[in-house]
Formats: C-alpha cells, sequence, structure tokens
C-alpha cells in the first residue's frame, strides 16, 4: 500500500483580484521508503501542494482533493488537533531557506528538543542525549557546544543540517525537502544531497524532493514528477525520463543542462509560467511549447498511460533523447 | 555587557546637563515672580522684597545663579522649596511613591490586557475580534483622558456606589507609612479591610491612567506579530506540530517583543510625568499635582528639581528597556 497517496488536488488562494488557482489537479503518490523527486521552475506549485499536505498554508487558501491519505489515515477528516499528532512526527519538512528557518530567540538545542518533548514524551536527559545523538547523525562537530548555540551564529549549511536534524528527530516516515540546497553554495549543496541520501538509506524513511534542478535529481531521485503551472505533466523512472522523456516540457527542461548542450548558447524556454490574467484555455504549456498546434490553444490535452509517462500532452514526444 | 552599561551611562551625562539646563531656563522665562505670589493678596515692603531678592540670588547674572544650581545638583542638593521651606529631594521622595504605584499598577493593567488582545487579534487578522479590537484601541487611544475620568466616576463612582471618587485609601484607616506604597502599608498594617481599601482606591486611576498604554500596546503588539507570523521559523515551528499556543505565545511572541518592549518603556516614561491629570482629578498625592502646584507658586526650586528626578527616572527606565533588549533576541546581545 501507498505511504502518501494524493489525488485531485487543487489549491486555490484568495487574492485581491479574485481566486488564484496554484496547484491544479495534481496526483502525488509515494511508498515506504522511496525517493520521488518533485520537479519543476518556480511558481509551478511544488511547494504549495507540499504545505497543504502539511496543512501549513494560510488562511487565505483553499484546498479540496478526491483523496489525501497518509498509512491509511484520510488527513482531510482528522481535525487540527489530530493532524498535529502527525505533523513533525511521521510526516517531515525541511525548507528552501535554513537560515530564516530556525527561531532566532532560541538555541539550536531547545527547538531539536521541542518536537521529542511533544510527539515522544521524553524526559529532560532523554532529549539531551537523543538531540546529541542527531547532530552527530547530522555530521555537525562538537555537538554539545553547538546544542547550545543561536542560529546567528552559524552558517547556512551547518543551519539546513540542524533543520534535518530537527525532522529526522522523531524517526518520521516521510521527510519532504523542499529546495534544501538552493539556498547553499554548491559545495555544500552536494554534501547535504548526501546526508540526506544517506539518512533515507539508513532510516528507510520516504523522501519527498522538491527542487528545480535537473542535476540534483539525477543524482538522488528514483522516480520523477515534472510539475508546470500546478499541474502533473509527467511521471517516470529516473533512467528512463532522462532517457525518453515523453512531455515537450521534460524535454525542454533536460535540454537546458549545461552537460547536454550541444551549441555554445544554453537552450532556454521562451516566456514564463503562466499567472493568474493569462492561463490558456488548452494546454497550459502551448504559448511556450514549440510543437503546439491548434488544438493543443484550444484543448486540455489528455492524460497519457504509464508506459507514455502519464504525459498530459496531445502528442507526446515518442523517440529517443531530444524532440 | 558591564562595558555597554557604562558606555550608556557615560551618555547620561550631556542628557542630565541638558535637562538641568532645560528646566533652569523653562521655569525663569515663565512670567511671574515667585517672591510676588508669596507675597499674596497682603502685599509685601520694599525692604522685605529687596531682601528676599539677595536670598534667593536673583540678584547674581543667570549664568552665576545656574552655577551655583548645578554645583549644588551634583553635590546631591536640589534645593529648598521656597513655600515649604523643605528640601525638595524630601519632598519628592515623600510623594513618589504614589505616582509610582499608580504608574506601576496602571502599565502592569495594560500589558495584562493589551498584550493578549494584540496576540489574538493577529493571529484572528481580519476577522470579527480583530477588527473590534482595533476599533476600541482607536478610541481609546483618541479619547480625552480627563472625559473619561470623568465618565467612569459618574458611572462606578455616582451610579454604582462601587469606587471611592477621590483618594488613596478610606480616611477611617491609619497606619504608618513603610514603603510610600499604600497597598504595601495597609497589608502590614494588618487593619480589617485596609487593603481592600487601598485596592478600591486604586481601580479607577490605574483604568484611567491605564487606557492610553493599553491601547498603544495592543496595537503595537498586533502589528508586530503579523509581521513575526509570516515568518520562515513560525512554518517550521508549526511544521513540527507544536500547538497554536505555542507557536503565537512562544515561538511568535518572543519575536514580537522587541518593538512591543519599546513602546513599553516609552509609556512607562510618559506615564511618570504624565500622570498630572489624572492625579489632579482623582487627588491623588503624587509629584504630578505637586508639579503643577509648584509651577503656579513659581517654586523654582521644586520645578528644576522635579523635572530633573522625573527625567532621570526615564533614563533608567530608557536603560533597562535596552538591556531587556538582550534578554529577549540573543542577536542583539552579540551585537553589543
Amino acid at each position: 500500500m501507498a505511504l502518501l497517496s494524493i489525488r485531485n488536488l487543487s489549491v486555490d488562494f484568495a487574492t485581491a483580484a479574485g481566486s488564484f488557482r496554484a496547484v491544479d489537479a495534481m496526483d502525488v503518490t509515494v511508498d515506504p521508503g522511496e525517493i520521488l523527486a518533485i520537479v519543476g521552475e518556480s511558481g509551478s506549485g511544488k511547494s504549495v501542494a507540499m504545505l497543504a499536505l502539511m496543512g501549513l498554508l494560510p488562511w487565505t487558501a483553499t484546498v479540496t482533493a478526491d483523496e489525501m491519505s497518509f498509512d491509511g489515515q484520510d488527513l482531510r477528516a482528522i481535525s487540527p488537533r489530530t493532524r498535529r499528532r502527525i505533523v513533525g512526527k511521521d510526516i517531515a519538512m525541511i525548507f528552501q531557506e535554513p537560515m530564516s528557518s530556525l527561531n532566532p530567540c532560541f538555541t539550536v538545542g531547545f527547538q531539536i528538543k521541542e518536537g521529542l518533548k511533544k510527539h515522544l514524551g521524553l524526559d529532560a536527559r532523554a532529549r539531551q542525549a537523543r538531540a546529541l545523538e542527531l547532530m552527530e547523525m547530522v555530521g555537525i562537530p562538537d555537538p554539545a557546544r553547538r546544542l547550545n548555540a543561536y542560529p546567528h551564529q552559524m552558517s547556512g549549511g551547518m543551519s539546513q543540517r540542524v533543520m534535518i536534524a530537527m525532522a529526522i528527530a522523531c524517526r518520521p516516515r516521510l521527510l519532504i525537502a523542499d529546495e534544501p540546497t538552493t539556498a547553499l553554495d554548491v559545495t555544500i549543496q552536494a554534501q547535504i544531497l548526501d546526508l540526506l541520501t544517506d539518512l533515507q538509506a539508513e532510516t528507510g524513511m520516504a523522501l519527498i524532493l522538491i527542487t528545480h534542478d535537473m542535476g540534483v535529481v539525477a543524482e538522488t531521485a528514483r522516480r520523477v514528477s515534472v510539475q508546470y503551472a500546478g499541474q502533473k505533466v509527467e511521471e517516470q523512472q529516473v533512467g528512463p525520463l532522462f532517457a525518453r522523456p515523453h512531455h515537450p516540457y521534460t524535454s525542454a527542461l533536460l535540454a537546458a543542462l549545461p552537460e547536454r548542450a550541444t551549441t555554445r548558447i544554453l537552450p532556454t524556454i521562451p516566456g514564463v509560467v503562466p499567472g493568474q490574467f493569462d492561463r490558456p484555455r488548452g494546454c497550459l504549456f502551448a504559448p511556450r511549447c514549440a510543437f503546439a498546434d491548434e488544438t493543443c490553444r484550444t484543448t486540455p490535452p489528455p492524460v497519457q498511460p504509464p508506459e507514455i509517462g502519464r504525459a498530459r500532452c496531445h502528442y507526446p514526444l515518442m523517440q529517443e533523447g531530444r524532440g | 555587557m558591564i562595558r555597554y552599561l557604562l558606555a550608556r551611562l557615560l551618555t547620561f551625562l550631556p542628557t542630565f546637563l541638558g535637562v538641568t539646563l532645560i528646566s533652569f531656563a523653562f521655569i525663569r522665562v515663565l512670567p511671574g515672580d515667585p517672591i510676588i505670589v508669596m507675597a499674596g493678596e497682603r502685599g509685601m515692603t520694599e525692604e522685605r522684597y529687596a531682601e528676599l531678592y539677595r536670598q534667593f540670588g536673583f540678584d547674581q547674572p543667570l549664568v552665576v545663579q545656574f552655577w551655583t544650581y548645578l554645583t549644588g545638583v551634583l553635590q546631591g542638593d536640589l534645593g529648598t522649596s521656597y513655600v515649604t521651606k523643605r528640601p525638595v529631594w524630601d519632598e519628592f521622595f515623600a510623594l513618589f511613591p504614589a505616582t509610582l504605584e499608580l504608574s506601576l499598577c496602571a502599565i502592569i493593567f495594560a500589558i495584562a490586557v493589551g498584550l493578549p488582545a494584540g496576540v489574538i487579534a493577529a493571529v484572528n487578522r481580519g476577522k470579527f475580534f480583530d477588527r473590534a479590537l482595533m476599533s476600541t484601541a482607536l478610541v481609546g487611544y483618541s479619547m480625552p483622558i480627563f472625559w473619561w475620568a470623568l465618565l467612569l466616576i459618574i458611572i462606578f463612582s455616582g451610579n454604582l456606589g462601587w469606587t471611592p471618587v477621590s483618594g488613596r485609601i478610606d480616611l477611617l484607616y491609619y497606619f504608618p507609612q513603610v514603603t510610600g506604597f499604600m497597598l504595601i502599608d495597609s497589608a502590614l498594617s494588618g487593619q480589617n479591610g485596609a487593603f481592600a481599601s487601598a485596592v478600591r482606591h486604586l481601580i479607577l486611576p490605574t483604568i484611567v491612567l491605564g487606557t492610553i498604554p493599553l491601547a498603544v500596546i495592543a496595537r503595537q503588539t498586533r502589528s508586530a506579530m503579523l509581521e513575526v507570523l509570516s515568518e520562515d521559523y513560525i512554518r517550521t515551528a508549526r511544521a513540527k506540530g507544536l500547538s497554536p499556543l505555542r507557536v503565537n505565545g512562544l515561538h511568535a511572541l518572543r519575536n514580537a517583543m522587541i518593538p512591543v518592549i519599546t513602546v513599553i518603556g516609552l509609556s512607562v516614561g510618559t506615564l511618570l510625568a504624565g500622570a498630572i491629570l489624572t492625579e489632579t482629578i482623582f487627588s491623588w498625592p503624587g509629584i504630578g499635582k505637586w508639579m503643577v502646584d509648584s509651577i503656579f507658586r513659581r517654586d523654582y526650586p521644586v520645578v528644576q528639581g522635579g523635572l530633573l528626578l522625573i527625567a532621570s527616572m526615564v533614563m533608567i527606565v530608557n536603560l533597562t528597556v535596552d538591556i531587556l533588549y538582550g534578554f529577549i533576541n540573543p542577536k542583539i546581545r552579540a551585537r553589543k
């Protein structure tokens, strides 16, 4: 049975200019112990979907879904109080900006131990021991001293390690990493990704990695879901996706990787993700797609069968490599 | 920390000198002559006037008068009241506890109500409670204090008879001053009902004096909380599954306290100096009333000394606030 199963998730934000759909009919399935990457550019609704799962969206957001269940429990039906017993314990999340994600007023140790007390009910001595163990697990030198440090006394990479320690404190079964390396130096990025995959292998938790970096996807994930303008446009195992992308958007993303460039100037995808007021009638990618015709511009595309990567496209690409 | 404290204390010196100069100049700019006021309707002879004129040192140039005053102040001598012939220092400290007691009660009342109200309003932003509270706060802030005091007196003292109209305690009770704080002294006296009487006398002045700080604190808390609630670390705290009470009341409020502490500090300053209206309306024997009387009598030493002491109190409160910043936010401590 799937650990996490989300079907037809939509999130709308009430704005001054009317309602804005940030996530549109998104499906996510994660099996226990799996690594799923959700890829897409800024504004494609990746983070919002995960925040909706965590129940962390502001009150202006309306969340609807046909199914949203974790470990067989329907997350739509439970009270906020019951959800708080799952969130932070069985599902944990780390964020893009480690420096601002830690509370400047409290020591690192205090912030790690908070969850241990709330979810596991450990006493002070057990909390201290577990906090030290966690700091060692995430590779922080001199953990006993670091527990008494305040966030402003630490670097970005160190802060992200603390965030990870905090997230895995109660041995979650699903960890959501929302662009965990975007704000960090390139050398630190690799360390943090290695740490995440090592911890995943060690603890057997499932990992959802949200990123816009195809390089990160290739290194870490097993299955990839490509997201565009709030919709899932393609989903495949990582190998086949890189070899045979079926959606023109996936193909264009891959073509933009420096490693794959054949010309001196990197290929780009012209235009931007559609916003609140310029949402196309047909395929959402049609205005930027090299292959779009009249059908694409007027009719929303069907979802292709799993063999064709569930591509949301009228004319999925079928040949090897670039379309 | 010690070095920071010493540095801050050094900055007190120019402020102190400035206040001394301004209070000295201010009272002399006012038209009126203290000797004529003392003489009252009876008047006095030319010789007696000249004698007093010399005695108070008015025949000296202003610079010399100021120098004499300043050297006195630096040796702890604030002068003697022209009217009561008692040292300014003694008069001030006989009356100051009454003002301090009232100010403390008012600020505690303002914090106890304003802080939670601001937090609840921020958490329920845009909803009914928020709108109702913010409108009430605006009314409280703009209301003339004397009118508000009279309204409360009419309702609670006049119509309902629940609270006394003026004074600090019923005349039935007599006991020695130990601390100068009526609440403590009445409790120490062991007399039946004395403490309750002191409390009942405090209620209305406390509410009246606390109303404006209450409105300011509630509004400041709300806006500071709104800012903090959108921070990433609040999302982190919620992602840990913590209860709303802990997220809002601990993680958010602690960060929102810096601007709130600032307005609380400023409020305490204005309370000490600005209790004048409230003290006058409720016949509260504090320094506010004392200062007003002294200004009317042109009692130069009292006005000068009183202003100086009040300014010193305000400076001390400000310093305390600065030290508190560091305790609340370790980042500020590090910068010092």
